[in-house]
């Protein structure tokens, strides 16, 4: 402790300099990553100036001339504009309406369950579709929701859930449902995890004194468990609406088709689609000025619900 | 504790308890067993549609049980270069990469666990800065394109070589697991910050290394993205992209372009497809036995203040 102080007390009087070769190990550590940052994260930065830039196949990345806001405008003034985010805000806002309660639901369950082999069976289980690729995911999906024969189609065909001649990978309704759920299928079990060991972190002694007071058990999930849960949810939620129009490339982009574009066709898809497009030249600061806009508007978002979760909550990720 | 004191007490306990509990716990077990189902039937299904005939399976007669068990599709599996050189790809990138992100990652966390460290902050929000800004999928491309490693197996490797994320959890649970006492009396011994992340931080943090090397590991085996992006020679494509062109575009069933492949129906062909989800996903699933005893140990401290 007192060594301590001495120490800390003998810092405050370096400079910069001094300092830096005073902690230079620390600085040894940290450079790989810093370096890797700068190349991957930081000169891409740099070349977001393409977005207000007429890209030039010969003078490449930084030679184009100036535009101005002229691809934002091609953008926002072109049909793609308004397919484009209206997707990406549905497929966003439906995947958070659903994927975002559930492993909450499901760690409240499963930690109400006394059997403690049952319990561990169950938790171990709910992980496993998360180990999936996402490319075997929709190729699961693919086969087993096949308009003639896909079992899973076949037994909601069966329940009248949906129409029998419903084409569940092709027609445009259906597909916001088959992403949502495969999403929830997939990673439901494994963000539990958290919401499961903060539960684990309940004091047992609340669960006494609500004995004593003679709450039941569905009182008690709402008056102990939850509230316990309140932080983390916020911190997760922040976290969930800073990436809200980063909704998964991944899977959308495997799962497009020619019948479903018209609802599949999201931001980062046409993006790509921008930048390596089946047939003409690839349109270079039409896809950096659509990608810039998208960090603008998922920053905004990340603030507003952090600004929104401080006010009610109190807790806040930043 | 308090859990095993009810299953002795069981008998009695049971009795006292009221009629809504009672019910709330079947209900429980009811929504415990859905779960279960809903979650395993699509794996069982996969299992048992590999195994069958095809015929079968696309007229909906195999739903429990495999029917006219035959094992064609792991055979054309076996004889299909494609997928081990792809699986060779992926095993390279997944062992190298992970390695790579753990020698970047942890010593990084350590240097920003550091209280004492006057740059921790300016540093973290240089890292932090990345998580919510990027300069997107055009300029990350000219950047990768100019530095010549487009259709390079070491893009797969570099790219992604540190998540921020990542980082943040290793920081955390360097910083919340490690008593300054034991950093105090290292220093006391003259060790040096290279001295005291080897033999007193590295040893101590058994669970966090399992749950970064679990991210990582899973974050290359699924990785197509990338590979999709800046790789175009089948020679260096990972698994998934194999898997893309048998699953999804049907490449090796258009005409038989690819060798094996030749001219089996389609039937055949779908049995192929299941096969390669199982010998596709196995291995993955095969690495989280070993990672989970530590796992949520690590992923609880490491998150509690992201």
């Amino acid at each position: 402790m007192n060594n301590n102080q001495i120490k800390t007390a003998g810092t405050k009087k370096r400079g910069f300099f001094a300092q830096m070769l005073h902690d230079w190990q620390l600085w040894v550590m940290l450079l790989p990553g810093i370096v890797y940052i700068f190349i991957f994260c930081y000169m891409p930065m740099y070349g977001v100036q393409l977005a207000f830039r007429k890209y030039d196949f010969a003078k490449g990345i930084y030679g184009g001339e100036w535009v101005g806001l002229a691809n934002f405008i091609q953008y926002f003034t072109s049909p793609m504009f308004k397919t484009t985010v209206v997707n990406t805000f549905v497929i966003a806002v439906v995947s958070i309406i659903f994927s975002f309660p559930a492993p909450i639901i499901l760690a409240l369950i499963i930690n109400q369950v006394r059997q403690e082999k049952w319990k561990r069976t169950v938790q171990t289980v709910v992980y496993i579709p998360y180990f999936i690729s996402t490319v075997v995911l929709v190729s699961m999906l693919n086969v087993m929701f096949a308009q003639n024969g896909g079992v899973l189609s076949d037994l909601l065909k069966h329940f009248g859930i949906v129409a029998d001649n419903a084409n569940l990978l092709g027609q445009k309704q259906y597909f916001v449902w088959m992403y949502v759920f495969s999403g929830v299928w997939q990673s439901m079990g494994w963000n539990s995890i958290i919401y499961l060991a903060a539960l684990s972190g309940v004091d047992p002694s609340l669960y006494e004194a609500a004995k004593i007071d003679g709450a039941n058990a569905i009182q008690r999930v709402i008056h102990i468990e939850f509230p316990v849960l309140v932080p983390t949810i916020m911190i997760l939620l922040i976290m969930n609406m800073g990436n809200i129009l980063n909704v998964g490339f991944d899977k959308i982009f495997l799962m497009q088709n020619t019948l479903n574009m018209g609802v599949s066709e999201v931001i980062s898809t046409y993006v790509y689609h921008l930048m390596a497009p089946t047939a003409g030249a690839p349109q270079f600061s039409l896809a950096t000025a659509v990608g810039l806009f998208t960090n603008v508007v998922n920053f905004a978002f990340l603030m507003g619900t952090n600004w929104f979760s401080k006010k009610t909550t109190g807790s806040g990720l930043l | 504790m308090e859990k095993k004191e009810n299953k002795k007490g069981s008998r009695p306990h049971k009795m006292q308890e009221s009629l809504p509990d009672r019910i709330f716990h079947v209900i429980v077990l009811i929504l415990t067993i859905t779960t279960f189902i809903v979650i395993t039937y699509p794996l069982w299904f996969v299992i048992i549609a590999s195994v069958s005939n095809s015929d079968l399976v696309n007229q909906g007669k195999v739903v429990l049980l495999p029917k006219d068990i035959r094992f064609y599709g792991f055979q054309q599996i076996i004889r299909d270069t494609r997928i081990w050189v792809g699986y060779r790809n992926t095993i390279v990138y997944v062992v190298v990469g992970t390695l790579l992100n753990m020698v970047i990652t942890m010593p990084a966390a350590y240097a920003l666990s550091r209280k004492d460290f006057k740059a921790r902050n300016p540093v973290m929000l240089y890292f932090v800065f990345t998580m919510y800004f990027s300069g997107g999928l055009v300029p990350t491309y000219m950047v990768i394109n100019k530095l010549g490693l487009i259709d390079s197996p070491w893009v797969l490797i570099l790219i992604g070589a540190l998540n921020t994320y990542n980082l943040i959890i290793a920081r955390t649970f360097i910083q919340n697991t490690i008593p300054n006492d034991l950093y105090e009396s290292a220093m006391l011994d003259g060790a040096g910050h290279f001295r005291i992340f080897w033999s007193v931080v590295l040893p101590l943090s058994k669970a966090i290394i399992a749950v970064e090397v679990l991210y990582y590991a899973v974050f290359h085996w699924n990785d197509y993205f990338n590979a999709l992006i800046y790789t175009s020679s089948p020679e260096v494509q990972p698994l998934q992209m194999v898997l893309r062109r048998i699953l999804l575009q049907n490449e090796a069933f258009a005409g038989g372009s690819g060798g094996v492949q030749g001219g089996y129906a389609q039937s055949s062909a779908d049995q192929v497809k299941y096969a390669v989800i199982i010998v596709s996903t196995v291995p993955i699933l095969l690495v989280y036995p070993f990672v989970q005893k530590y796992f949520e140990k690590g992923v609880t401290i490491g998150a509690v203040k992201g």
